[in-house]
């Protein structure tokens, strides 16, 4: 069992929950991720890491309440345990001195898993030019943090209601006029956007890196549910990646393989358990 | 009394009733069927069957128990060499092991070893008897195994027997291997077989931690050098799916027999929505693959729900690598057999949903290098086969993550680990077993493997505590 020590909303149905988890804490590093299981019922979730700390042994998780797994997890409440936590799961970013100048793109809650990413490059050294996306200043998360480990942070909003009104390849474009030269890009967020920063970046033969979630369930290679189109390869999400050489990823076909059980998740939604049990 | 020349049928769930539950198809004997069968035998001087069986079980032995009614000793036969025996006496392909020497199949068919074995392990778990703790010795020696499936469990067990303190590290939150997410519940239950066989193990004082990904969490290294494990043995499996890479693969409604499997098994979303995690069988399901694994995924798509499944396999009915009763259980269901058909391509809605499986037919050709006739397509035979789902059964291989992070544990191109007959790794104090090392098999190879590295790393550990 792990316990959750902490637990806030950042926005309105956005969680982030500080997990017990000395371990796994010990181990994980940028860009990895962790699966979840509430309880005996519960369904395998994958969520990326947003924060570690390998002293008091606690992993941040940062996630949206959309489906009916993510709406039981956000029901519990500081003391309460989620009953299997697993990982450090995927590779590591590859996060080393030198890289140059690194833009960090986080749209919506991708700024939670782009975070630790940020701060190990700004601990090695690099610059970090973080770009966080929202569609509104009021659910925005982690400001104050991102800008303590970056050099500098630009914020796009879809309404303007903060920052630069626009999206997130808007500032990149900014970015990019001003003549900064960009070493790499990390973008992670949904789809649509990590499209849209892949094809921003392509005339300028940016390197690109995208972190994927597709649909899982057991994390460590075995089922091939995660696969996805890298270039003329199958890759495993899981095992192969979470991150991706963005250039080369199928996003279509990431797109829809997401939706495999959008009917089954509308019908889920309205039920009421008839076991009694957790939810 | 003449002897009979046929087994006791085996109780079964008629088959138009089973297609649509998950309980367990086969019922299993009653004492006086039990006896009956055990009555069979006939005490060879030098019994052959012994040798069919992996783990080398007193198969003899323990029928004479039965026929004398005495069937705590016909169990306490049986566990002296085998773990697991509920689980043997179902999914053991006994026709190709113990029942196969049997003398009595020379004439007509062997004793009903497998069945037998079952009856005495049910009978025993039915009771739920205690089970005595080991006594460990304040000095006992750590040994650390990688998997929780038939391989490990088998060393596990063991060890523990032997003394050894032993902690088995499963990636999965349950343990159990194949058994828990890839043997279907109406072939080997869960809750009343698995978890219990397993639970017996931990009482004896077998530690299983669950949710650790060794490769990860801890390397080998990590767990001899910091955790204070003296040997380890690695029993992964064969976890990574193979698919066909032919077109359509990642359309949506195409799963590997893995992710079908483990869904509907470990995730239990035949039980959906009380269970949360979904699966999608569709109306029409077309299985590619002649294996078990295939018969699995095929008897799972109807009991959830498919109007009609085929099994799709390159080669004839002669070649079906399966066990016969599996696929004349499936026949039995109604599964439709589309034998000598290769897919080519898997065909796509405008959606990225499958809408059907395009094949080619095939005619068999010369003996491969397995023995078996090799199917060559027949050009201009493609057709199409309409279906919403399909699932690849043609086999998975071995999962890179323990591998990839062991150095001087040596593979093959295949990536599976190299062991010697005994276990043996090249790296010391490093033994290997079960599919890792031999590619997908069966349950019991895996648990033969597991006992003699078992063995092997007694032999090891006593030399190094001197």
């Amino acid at each position: 069992m792990f316990k959750v020590l902490k637990k806030d909303e950042l926005s309105p149905g956005v969680f982030r929950f500080d997990v017990e988890a000395p371990r796994l804490a010990k181990k994980t590093r940028p860009g990895q991720f962790i699966i979840l299981r509430v309880n005996e019922e519960g369904e395998r979730i994958p969520l990326t890491v947003a924060d570690f700390d390998r002293e008091k042994g606690i992993i941040t998780i940062i996630f949206q309440a959309v489906g009916a797994s993510t709406q039981l997890l956000s029901e519990l409440n500081e003391g309460d345990s989620i009953l299997d936590f697993v990982g450090p799961l995927g590779k590591p970013s590859e996060v080393e001195p030198g890289l140059g100048t690194v833009v960090m793109i986080g749209g919506g809650i991708g700024v939670a898993p782009v975070y630790p990413i940020a701060r190990g490059m700004h601990e090695a050294g690099n610059k970090v030019i973080s770009i966080m996306g929202a569609r509104s200043k009021d659910i925005l998360i982690m400001e104050p943090e991102m800008k303590a480990v970056s050099d500098e942070v630009i914020i796009t909003t879809d309404d303007g209601s903060y920052g630069i009104k626009g999206f997130v390849t808007t500032a990149l474009q900014q970015l990019v006029d001003r003549g900064e030269k960009i070493d790499v890009v990390y973008a992670i967020g949904p789809v649509v956007m990590m499209k849209s920063v892949v094809e921003a970046t392509r005339p300028y033969k940016l390197k690109t890196i995208v972190s994927l979630n597709p649909i899982m369930v057991d994390g460590t290679g075995m089922c091939g549910g995660c696969r996805v189109q890298v270039g003329d390869e199958t890759k495993f999400a899981c095992v192969d990646g979470p991150e991706f050489d963005g250039h080369l990823v199928d996003f279509a076909g990431l797109r829809e393989r997401q939706g495999m059980y959008r009917e089954m998740e509308a019908e889920e939604k309205d039920h009421v358990c008839r076991i009694g049990l957790g939810r | 009394m003449a002897l009979s020349l046929k087994k006791h049928p085996m109780p079964e769930q008629a088959p138009e009733v089973r297609a649509h539950n998950f309980n367990e198809v086969a019922l299993g004997y009653d004492e006086e069927t039990a006896v009956a069968e055990a009555e069979r035998c006939l005490h060879c001087k030098i019994p052959q069957c012994r040798k069919g069986c992996p783990v080398e079980v007193n198969i003899p032995e323990f029928i004479a128990k039965i026929k004398e009614r005495d069937f705590d000793g016909a169990i306490a036969k049986i566990k002296e060499s085998s773990s697991l025996p509920a689980v043997c006496g179902r999914v053991c392909p006994q026709e190709n092991q113990c029942e196969k020497y049997c003398v009595l199949g020379n004439k007509g068919e062997s004793v009903a070893i497998g069945r037998l074995e079952r009856f005495a392990a049910d009978r025993e778990m039915a009771q739920n008897k205690e089970v005595k703790p080991i006594d460990y010795a304040p000095d006992a020696q750590k040994v650390a195994i990688i998997g929780a499936g038939p391989a490990g469990l088998s060393a596990a067990g063991d060890l523990a027997r032997r003394g050894y303190r032993v902690t088995i590290f499963e990636a999965l939150h349950t343990a159990g291997g194949v058994l828990s997410y890839g043997i279907p519940e109406f072939r080997l239950p869960k809750d009343a077989i698995v978890k219990k066989e397993i639970a017996n193990l931990e009482k004896m004082g077998v530690k299983i931690e669950v949710n650790s990904v060794i490769g990860q969490l801890y390397t080998i290294d990590e767990l001899m050098e910091e955790e204070g494990f003296d040997a380890v043995f690695v029993g992964t499996g064969a976890g990574l799916p193979h698919f066909m890479n032919i077109p359509g693969e990642n359309l949506n409604g195409v799963y590997s027999a893995n992710e079908f499997l483990t869904r509907c098994n470990l995730m239990k979303a035949y039980r959906f929505p009380d269970y949360a995690t979904p699966i999608r069988v569709g109306k029409k399901v077309a299985v590619v693959g002649g294996g078990n694994v295939a018969m699995d995924g095929a008897r799972t798509a109807l009991r959830l729900g498919a109007e009609h499944v085929y099994i799709v396999y390159r080669r004839g009915e002669e070649e079906l690598p399966a066990r016969k009763e599996e696929v004349h259980h499936a026949k039995e269901e109604g599964i439709d057999f589309q034998l000598l058909n290769n897919p080519v391509e898997i065909l796509g809605d405008d959606k990225g949903w499958v809408r059907a499986l395009k094949c080619i037919r095939m005619e068999l050709g010369e003996p491969d290098a397995s023995g078996r006739r090799s199917p060559v397509a027949i050009k201009g035979s493609e057709f199409e086969l309409e279906v919403d789902t399909v699932v690849m059964a043609i086999g998975q291989g071995p999962n890179p993550i323990v591998a990839s992070t062991t150095p001087g544990m040596d593979t093959n191109k295949r990536g599976n680990i190299i062991a010697d007959e005994t276990g043996a790794t090249t790296k010391p104090g490093v033994f290997a077993g079960g599919d890792i090392v031999t590619g997908a098999a069966t349950v019991i190879l895996a648990m033969g493997a597991g006992k003699k590295a078992a063995a092997a790393i007694d032999e090891y550990l006593k030399k190094k505590r001197g």
